[in-house]
């Protein structure tokens, strides 16, 4: 289908071509759905909703539920505050939720809807029910990204929920950013088996990857609780992982219950695992069981015993900047070489983290942000690599080139199972990768060695 | 459990079961705050006009819109691929403040230099409209520049639901019939419209009418070509499948053309022989619809054998559906019907009341009918229902496994061809493969029916 790509890379100037990012009220969804009993509500036309459904459902395989306000022609003239009153009215009478999280959209931020004013509104007319709550982000679809939304979405969750009651508790909180319900699993291991307690958020376990038990749950069991929240003001530390996921959110609540953040990469790969674990060990004033001490030294173990294949092996990757900063890392440290790393989420940070941490092996390595999927493809025509790592849309690049070995990796996976299942981050998800990376080049050898050359053992 | 999930207030006339009387409302918009499994005007559009394949098709908006469509139907081409990459101007803060147009502007001219499209279409997303971009100025100039249809596609999400967006959609590719060369078009030829071709089914059915000896000028949109829809008001008769989307340019094609059309489905062995049958009958001569007998005959010959297989496997499971229009539902109920299988739940998102009339009349006594749904309904009438199988869409599948029950996705995501004779027998086999499953035996429903076989099993349902 990409067959069309040609190699000479052309000046754009003006568009997008196969993007690698997305629009921020995705984000916020996502991340509200990470909430207890929480109903996400995008302010906007009806379609919107559908897609961000559709597309987190294609996902995660699982049913995801929001309302939308129907934006009308009406709507788009005089403005959304009718629909929103309406639509909460209608979602506490008929869907019961503990809360509301209501995000903006393209069509609602141009028009320039006060939410906060209309929210309050609808409390004092008696369309939100005493006992209920009512939070806005602004997600304008023109800025930033699908990251930018979640981000957003963290951080107004704080501002309107944390409280501090002057008493500061022996509870960490835990921000892990936009990773997977498997993920956030995981994370939710290591920590306890570090020994701390601590508060996820957002919590997607349990909501995005639920049991079948044959009946059909609205609000599914899992997603920080509205206690939770409100006890984040009251813990000692905030650990938020992934700048562009996280960092905001962590700052606010910083400023807000003076809560010290401590901001780190995405534990994935090794040395970022190593810092979560050391930022864990630290905030908690612990030390590292041997169990978990275990669990690393067979991941060294794995890289050492591959790292032959490994070596220099040239890298394209491209997804969110959160991801491709710790994966690039993690390449780096089993030897292999990041060429080129893109994103389509602006911002010039990502170019020099990328840049800092392929300093030593790769000095040329080209990091883009703002850019997209059809570039990438550009430049891997003239500068051939080993690898492709991306979200399920690298798999027609990965064609193109002639099987290309592509390892899914990051949002969206469209046409696989595994992320559903399995974690990337800490120790465990790292194997995972290792083994990832090892089956894509040894299947690509399986395939094509000639009689005489193929390897019983490898 | 079913007990606790009600329909909602205010859509208790939206639903409707059969042997009750009174009458189904519909076509009305979305309750504003309703989780609503119905997209909008933009996604319309997009859908319908996306598989011309040597078009360009460049979204105008923020980046999201053009990511949630970007080859999500699997539409196939014969030929170009130009159709499946994603374009969009990606619209930032800056041009929300001072307009788009330069930047759609020089979009359209470097993509057209680059990849020399036939024709280009330029769908306005929901804020085009609001930060005061001229688009349609913006296509006349480039089309000047550039010597190529550049024809814009007015649905703005907030315009309506998906069958808004049709009507855009009609009127753009409208926009392109009757500037191309008929004379080469013979006297028994037709046009396929609201033919997508997913999964190659464009192709089962064209080879039908060319046995039978009937031309087909252009299948509208599947495997679409700028060139066929500049000739296709050369055909003599228009066959309209999927009645919702292209309804609207098959009326025009009559009134600016004179070119009737009829309405018809291909799924189903019923509706595809009806609809060959048509044709021959239209065109009033005899050999024609000889052959269309031949043909009908020859094929349900080949898959009865299998087919019977299927039946003995399949008889007597109930089935849900919830799909986009009306006219699928028709088929679906009779094409389940002819498996052996009950149909006890039919739903569409954008039927309207002379469609619903119908659908009424081909269920069986206490089939329930929905009119945009929901997920809370439709869980509890699968349940209520006991339901062996779903069909639907992306919204409904999970839906449908959390309650331990099987699907079958007969949307446009799907990737096998249920249309025609030998889609009878895909459809059959894509039920069978999941009706079937020996995992729904594990479902904690069938479970505690198989421990307590005479009550119905109930759970807590904390929705
Ligand atoms: S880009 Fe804007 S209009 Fe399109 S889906 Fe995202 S929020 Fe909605």
């Amino acid at each position: 289908m990409l067959e069309g790509t040609t190699s000479e890379i052309r000046e754009r100037k003006a568009l997008r071509v196969n993007p690698a990012k997305t629009c921020q009220p995705i984000g916020a969804m996502y991340a509200a759905l990470g909430i207890n009993g929480c109903m996400p509500h995008s302010h906007g036309s009806q379609g919107c909703c559908a897609y961000h459904r559709s597309q987190l459902t294609r996902h995660y395989k699982e049913p995801v539920v929001a309302t939308t306000s129907s934006f009308t022609e009406g709507a788009s003239v005089f403005g959304g505050m009718a629909n929103l009153t309406t639509a909460l009215d209608n979602i506490f009478t008929i869907y019961d939720p503990k809360m509301v999280a209501v995000h903006t959209t393209c069509l609602s931020e141009v028009i320039g809807d006060d939410i906060p004013m209309i929210i309050a509104k609808a409390k004092k007319d008696g369309k939100i029910p005493e006992d209920k709550i009512v939070i806005h982000t602004n997600t304008p679809s023109f800025v930033g990204s699908h990251v930018t939304g979640f981000s957003n979405q963290c951080a107004s969750t704080i501002k309107y929920l944390s409280k501090s009651s002057g008493e500061t508790k022996n509870v960490v909180n835990l921000f892990p950013g936009w990773v997977e319900p498997a993920d956030m699993r995981e994370i939710k291991r290591l920590a306890g088996a570090m020994g701390l307690d601590y508060i996820l958020f957002p919590d997607t376990s349990d909501v995005l990857d639920s049991p079948q038990t044959g009946y059909y749950k609205m609000y599914p069991d899992g997603g920080t609780t509205l206690e939770q929240l409100e006890a984040m003001g009251d813990s000692f530390q905030t650990i938020a992982m992934g700048p562009l996921c996280s960092q905001a959110a962590a700052e606010q609540l910083e400023k807000q219950c003076n809560v010290p953040a401590k901001v780190i990469d995405l534990p994935i790969g090794l040395k970022a695992t190593d810092a979560f674990i050391d930022a864990l060990r630290v905030a908690g004033d612990v030390s590292v069981p041997e169990e978990i001490d275990k669990e690393r030294g067979r991941l060294v173990d794995m890289i050492s015993d591959m790292s032959q294949y490994f070596h220099q092996k040239k890298v394209a990757l491209f997804g969110d900047p959160d991801h491709l900063i710790s994966m690039t890392q993690f390449l780096v440290d089993v030897g292999m070489t990041p060429a080129i790393v893109v994103t389509g989420t602006p911002g010039k940070k990502f170019e020099r983290r990328i840049h800092e941490i392929c300093a030593d092996t790769n000095p040329d390595v080209v990091a883009l942000a703002f850019s997209d999927i059809h570039y990438l493809h550009q430049w891997i025509k003239q500068n051939p690599v080993d690898l492709l790592m991306g979200n399920t849309y690298g798999k027609f690049v990965a064609r193109a080139e002639k099987n290309l070995p592509f390892i899914r990796f990051g949002f969206p996976i469209l046409d696989r199972v595994g992320h559903r299942a399995f974690p990337t981050v800490g120790y465990a998800g790292a194997l995972r990768l290792l083994e990832k990376i090892t089956d894509a080049f040894f299947d690509l050898r399986d395939r094509n060695d000639s009689d005489e050359n193929v390897e019983l053992v490898l | 459990m079913t007990a606790n999930i009600h329909i909602l207030p205010g859509r208790e006339d939206q639903v409707w079961q059969k042997g009750s009387g009174g009458n189904l409302a519909c076509d009305r918009r979305s309750l504003a705050g309703s989780v609503t499994q119905r997209a909008c005007a933009f996604c319309g559009s997009r859908v319908v006009l996306y598989p011309i394949a040597d078009a360009l098709h460049i979204v105008h908006g923020p980046i999201g819109c053009a990511v949630y469509n970007w080859d999500i139907r699997g539409s196939l081409s014969s030929g170009p691929q130009l159709h499946r990459n994603s374009f969009s101007t990606d619209l930032q803060e800056k041009e929300v403040i001072f307009g788009g147009e330069k930047k759609l502007h020089a979009s359209l001219v470097e993509l057209i230099q680059y990849y020399q499209p036939k024709a280009a279409f330029v769908y306005s997303t929901c804020i085009v409209g609001l930060i005061g971009d001229d688009v349609q100025a913006v296509c006349k100039a480039v089309s000047r520049e550039t010597g190529i249809d550049v024809i814009p596609v007015e649905s703005p999400g907030f315009k309506g639901t998906k069958k808004t967006g049709y009507q855009a959609a009609c009127e753009a590719a409208f926009k392109l019939v009757g500037t191309g060369d008929t004379s080469q078009i013979g006297p028994y030829s037709i046009n396929l419209l609201g033919e997508f071709n997913i999964a190659g089914e464009a192709w089962m059915i064209k080879r039908y009418f060319e046995r039978m000896g009937i031309e087909v000028v252009a299948t509208i949109t599947g495997d679409g070509r700028v060139d066929d829809l500049r000739r296709c008001h050369g055909a003599k008769l228009n066959l309209v499948q999927c009645s919702g989307s292209m309804t609207h340019l098959a009326k025009r094609l009559d009134e600016d053309y004179g070119v009737p059309f009829q309405r018809v489905s291909f799924f189903g062995l019923e509706d595809t022989a009806r609809a060959l049958y048509a044709a021959a009958e239209f065109f009033g001569d005899p050999a024609l619809m000889e052959r269309a007998q031949e043909i009908v005959y020859e094929e349900i010959a080949k898959i009865t054998p299998r087919l019977k297989e299927y039946r003995k496997r399949l008889k007597g499971k109930k089935a849900a559906l919830y799909v986009g229009g009306a006219f699928k539902a028709f088929s679906l109920v009779l094409a389940l019907r002819a498996l052996g299988m009950k149909t006890v739940l039919a739903g569409t998102q954008t039927g309207s009341a002379e469609d619903y009339e119908q659908l009424k009349e081909i269920c069986d006594p206490g089939t329930v009918i929905v009119d945009d749904s929901n997920p809370l309904e439709l869980a509890k009438f699968v349940l209520e229902k006991d339901v062996d199988l779903f069909i639907g869409g992306v919204k409904e599948r999970p839906i449908a496994f959390k309650l331990g029950v099987a699907f079958c996705d007969h949307n446009h995501e799907r990737k096998i061809p249920l249309a025609g004779f030998e889609g009878m027998l895909n459809f059959a086999e894509e039920v069978a493969n999941s009706v079937l499953s020996p995992i729904w035996r594990f479902a904690p429903r069938r479970m505690a029916q198989a421990l307590n076989p005479k009550e119905d099993s109930h759970h807590e349902c904390n929705c």
